[in-house]
């Protein structure tokens, strides 16, 4: 058999390898990826699929928004199953505290280009009746949207192959060397440039890269349609997910097109197996209760976890990984991955072929931890 | 005899016995079947004992509720679909 040689090896169809494989496939690159057992079967398939600009950062912003501008732009090409919904987030306030915070974060958003809303307490009950009375209001911004990310992370492997792409599945990446990729059954693929997007098993391929495991649970419930209309997220998720402590949950719920709701959150560092906690799970459905009293009274279908794949700094790691030439780095998206696959895939195409990108990839950079190292 | 209370069947008012389960209360009230799939097929209970989850019907404004394992109270809205 002919030793297969690429251009791009990418290991992992997730959606990050996948937006990779499609965005170095258009430009003409001869593609490959390595998968270790589904098209979007790890966090991309665990995840809610919330496409969101966040503001935890300069850069975390720059990303998400470039990112969602890209998903907004792709939009008309996604299939039906994929089912794209541009349904909005409100950042929900539960007092006079958090309204401040909200009138700072409208201020961040707007000052920098981006759509928000500032609703009270009573246009906050009319978006969404099944909130509890008493809120403070939220923060409305339209554009951002939702969308099953496992079915997205297919069509962009598939577009790709349409392309000329070759995927390899299930094949076990087993070591990165210099030109190729060996697989674990011994056998070698040949290729230019290699691109780690295995998420939380990147560490394994890489060793130096600090990429976390951090569990998260969801539960589904039966079709309520109209039930809620906005994915929904306490403010107060801002100090939950961006916190490092071992264990939180907050409230956060997205309408699906079927009418079924999904509920999360929670987080919890230290926790590898991915059997159901049930004292995590029991608190993440009081919490979710506390905003939306009759969430109680519907009927759940499942509940699963997963694993978030976090960096210590709180962003992805996209670029070349200095140790070792032409292996780029395309993980630790956290929970952000659905949302800045499509912008990750940008930047690391970008550094391919040695253009310039729309935003500064430098917040991105592997380097950053190595110069965290030496400082 | 036993004890007669009122509910509301699609909107009628019926008396049925107390004891008398949701879903019995909307088959003495002639309903065919009492829910429709998600692809819009009529479909009605099978098991009775509150595991297959065909008998789903919206009472007092709560959907899917599995109507085979509630019993009927005074005044209690039964909705089938349409």
């Amino acid at each position: 058999m002919k030793t297969p040689s690429y251009d791009v090896l990418v290991i992992g169809a997730g959606i990050v390898g996948a937006a990779c494989a499609d965005a170095c496939s258009a430009e003409g690159l001869r593609v490959c990826v390595v998968e270790a057992e589904i098209i979007g079967g790890g966090a991309t398939a665990a995840g809610m699929g919330h496409l969101v600009v966040m503001d935890d950062s300069e850069a975390q912003f720059a990303l998400t928004r470039y990112s969602r501008q890209l998903w907004h732009r792709l939009a008309p090409e996604l299939p039906d199953d994929v089912e794209f919904e541009r349904c909005g987030t409100i950042w929900v306030a539960a007092d006079d505290e958090e309204m401040a915070a909200v009138r700072r974060k409208k201020e961040f958003y707007e000052s920098r280009g981006a759509a928000a809303e500032i609703l009270d307490s009573k246009s906050l009950r009319e978006a969404e009746p099944n909130l509890r009375e008493g809120l403070a209001g939220g923060l409305l911004v339209r554009d951002d949207a939702v969308i099953y990310a496992p079915c997205a992370a297919r069509f962009l492997i598939e577009r790709a192959q349409s392309r000329g792409a070759d995927i390899y599945l299930p094949r076990i990446a087993a070591e990165i060397k210099p030109g190729s990729v060996r697989l674990n059954d011994g056998s070698l693929i040949y290729s230019r440039w290699v691109i780690n997007a295995a998420g939380t098993w990147s560490p394994a391929l890489t060793p130096g890269i600090e990429v976390r495991k951090r569990k998260g649970h969801l539960l589904i419930t039966d079709r309520y349609p109209r039930f809620v209309r906005h994915q929904l997220v306490e403010l107060g998720y801002l100090k939950s997910a961006h916190s490092f402590t071992k264990e939180s949950v907050a409230f956060n719920v997205q309408p699906r097109r079927t009418g079924q709701l999904l509920i999360g959150s929670s987080r919890q560092f230290d926790c590898d197996t991915k059997e159901i906690d049930s004292a995590m799970l029991s608190r993440m459905l009081a919490r979710a209760e506390e905003f939306m009293p009759r969430l109680g009274g519907l009927s759940a279908i499942r509940s699963w976890t997963g694993f978030r794949p976090a960096t210590p700094d709180k962003l992805p790691l996209i670029g070349p990984w200095p140790r070792q030439e032409n292996l780029l780095l395309a993980t630790g998206h956290e929970g952000l991955g659905i949302t800045t696959s499509l912008a990750t895939a940008r930047l690391l195409v970008d550094h391919i072929l040695g253009r310039p990108s729309e935003i500064p990839a430098e917040p991105y950079a592997a380097a950053r931890i190595l110069e965290k190292v030496h400082a | 005899m036993p004890d007669m209370i009122a509910v509301n069947v699609n909107g009628a008012k019926r008396e049925v016995a107390s004891g008398t389960s949701a879903l019995a209360a909307a088959m003495m009230n002639g309903a065919k079947f009492v829910r429709r799939s998600v692809t819009g097929e009529p479909r009605g209970p099978l098991c009775g004992m509150g595991i297959c989850f065909e008998c789903r019907m919206t009472i007092n404004g709560l959907r899917h509720c599995r109507s085979c394992q509630i019993v009927c109270e005074q005044g209690m809205d039964i909705r089938t679909d349409e």
